[in-house]
């Protein structure tokens, strides 16, 4: 297991060296993305008003206070779980240069192939860690699809952002595909001692 | 236009405060159960996971934030006796006062929609939102309220099954191992599984989910029960799903279940799950309008 640190947006070249169960503290820009930020580009086909190349994408929505100048401020910033957003990653990746995805509690196996095809990969964050998380966002530099309130578009400066896990890399391994594995042959000797 | 009584007051601003504290102060029984985990834990990435949940639990104490930025779905419990001198058609305005008002003035992310249209309906109330368990005590003249922000992503995790009585505790058993195996790291493990066996289907999951708003660790009052709990909350670690499903041996905090009597021919058995960061914050209401918080029921 290595440990990395990298700043986003970032290239092909540098996802393609992080393996599966590495350790990643990141910096630089974050985009914030949701169910219905998803749905209204994949499903209402909706082009996303900023450049995604090199992006790294957190499946949040924040608690934020919206100051008298129109902007932001971060209030409490976590994590939500991915899974249910599985369906957009290799459009993600394919039509807009995505690099990496972060959430919590994994991608099923259908994720593997297209991060291997399209050099991506997903970091795996501790879910519920939100009061640690804000922290590590220095300022809500834009937010886009306001009227989406809270599943907006988010820009996000962070620094040392993480721990986050390779859980899912560019290569076709994935860390939950393994644990899930390991845990269904475990449930079957379990089963069979009932 | 109905005018807010006093005692309705009380119950308002006892809902706002609960619901914010319960966001921000997990319980102490919580706190020992992630240490009591972080000491058994054995797997590096499960080992780091803990720790950093240890970590943000102080510095949501210290920054006096929230510990997940997941408000929930505001759940309360309450028991009402006989004689508490507020009907609980004005508990419930209070109780919906109260979480509206602790959303816009903290500001907390409002999380509830329409379920058709997905429209945010603004602060965290709407159409039977908050959702509230309402139980009568006879020869009382007492309120308590226990509120519990449930998290979706743990809510998610929840299953019914209706096995058949040749399935037996067998079946219960294989059931609630199928459940937890198969969401993997999704509902933020380690947390509270809670099961609901007998009753009806509907009751069968209104009982799992009183059951992980139980302190941690308590047991079911009934022997055969609680033996169910032991032996699920050992088979349920040997699973090696881990914390935040990164693989280890701390799956569950906790399994607790509730149970209800049942026909002769059902054997329902219910699953919900409560992630780690599992919030509930209490309050006793006397009659004259006191209010005593933290007082666990």
């Amino acid at each position: 297991m290595a440990e990395h640190r990298l700043t986003f947006p970032t290239t092909e070249e540098e996802i393609r060296k992080l393996r599966a169960g590495d350790l990643v503290t990141v910096d630089g820009h974050i985009i914030g993305i949701r169910d219905r930020s998803h749905i209204r580009i994949f499903d209402e086909g909706i082009e996303p008003p900023l450049d995604l190349v090199g992006a790294f994408l957190l499946h949040t929505a924040p608690n934020v206070r919206k100051r008298d100048d129109g902007g932001y401020d971060p209030l409490c910033i976590g994590t939500t779980t991915s899974a249910r957003m599985v369906r957009f990653t290799e459009g993600l990746g394919r039509d807009y240069g995505v690099r990496a995805i972060a959430g919590k509690g994994g991608l099923p196996d259908e994720a593997i192939e297209p991060m291997r095809e399209h050099g991506m990969v997903y970091f795996a964050i501790v879910g519920g860690a939100a009061a640690l998380e804000t922290t590590q966002i220095e300022e809500i530099e834009e937010v886009y699809w306001e009227e989406l309130m809270p599943e907006c578009l988010w820009k996000f400066r962070v620094k040392d952002f993480g721990p986050l896990w390779v859980g899912i890399d560019s290569h076709g391994n994935s860390m939950f595909h393994d644990v899930n594995e390991a845990a269904n042959k475990r449930l079957e000797k379990i089963l069979a001692g009932l | 236009m109905a005018v807010a009584t006093d005692l309705q007051k009380v119950v308002e601003d006892a809902a706002a405060h609960l619901y914010v504290w319960a966001l921000k102060d997990i319980p102490q029984d919580l706190r020992d159960a992630l240490a009591d985990a972080a000491d058994t834990e054995t797997s590096v990435p499960g080992q780091r996971v803990l720790q950093t949940i240890l970590r943000n639990v102080q510095v949501a104490e210290e920054e006096r934030n929230l510990v997940c930025q997941d408000t929930g779905i505001a759940v309360y419990y309450c028991r009402v006796g006989e004689h508490f001198p507020l009907h609980p058609a004005r508990i419930y305005e209070a109780l919906y006062n109260g979480t509206e008002r602790a959303t816009v003035e903290h500001p907390l992310r409002s999380n509830t929609v329409h379920t058709v249209t997905r429209e945010n309906t603004g602060q965290n109330v709407g159409y039977r939102v908050p959702i509230v368990h309402w139980d009568f005590v006879a020869g009382w003249d007492g309120l308590d309220v226990k509120c519990v922000p449930k998290g979706s992503g743990s809510e998610n995790m929840s299953f019914l099954k209706m096995c058949v009585p040749a399935d037996g505790v067998a079946g219960i058993k294989r059931f609630v191992l199928d459940s937890i195996v198969g969401s993997g790291g999704k509902p933020c493990p380690p947390g509270i599984v809670g099961v609901g066996i007998g009753g009806s289907a509907d009751y069968a999951m209104h009982l799992a989910k009183e059951a992980i708003a139980r302190p941690v660790g308590t047991r079911n009052p009934d022997p055969e029960v609680a033996k169910l709990e032991e032996e699920l909350f050992e088979l349920l670690n040997e699973t090696g799903i881990g914390p935040m499903g990164l693989g280890g041996d701390v799956t569950v905090l906790q399994c607790h279940i509730e149970h209800a009597d049942t026909h002769m021919t059902l054997n329902p058995v219910a699953v919900n799950y409560q992630c780690w960061a599992a919030r509930r914050a209490s309050a006793h209401i006397a009659a004259d309008g006191t209010v005593e918080m933290d007082r666990e029921f």
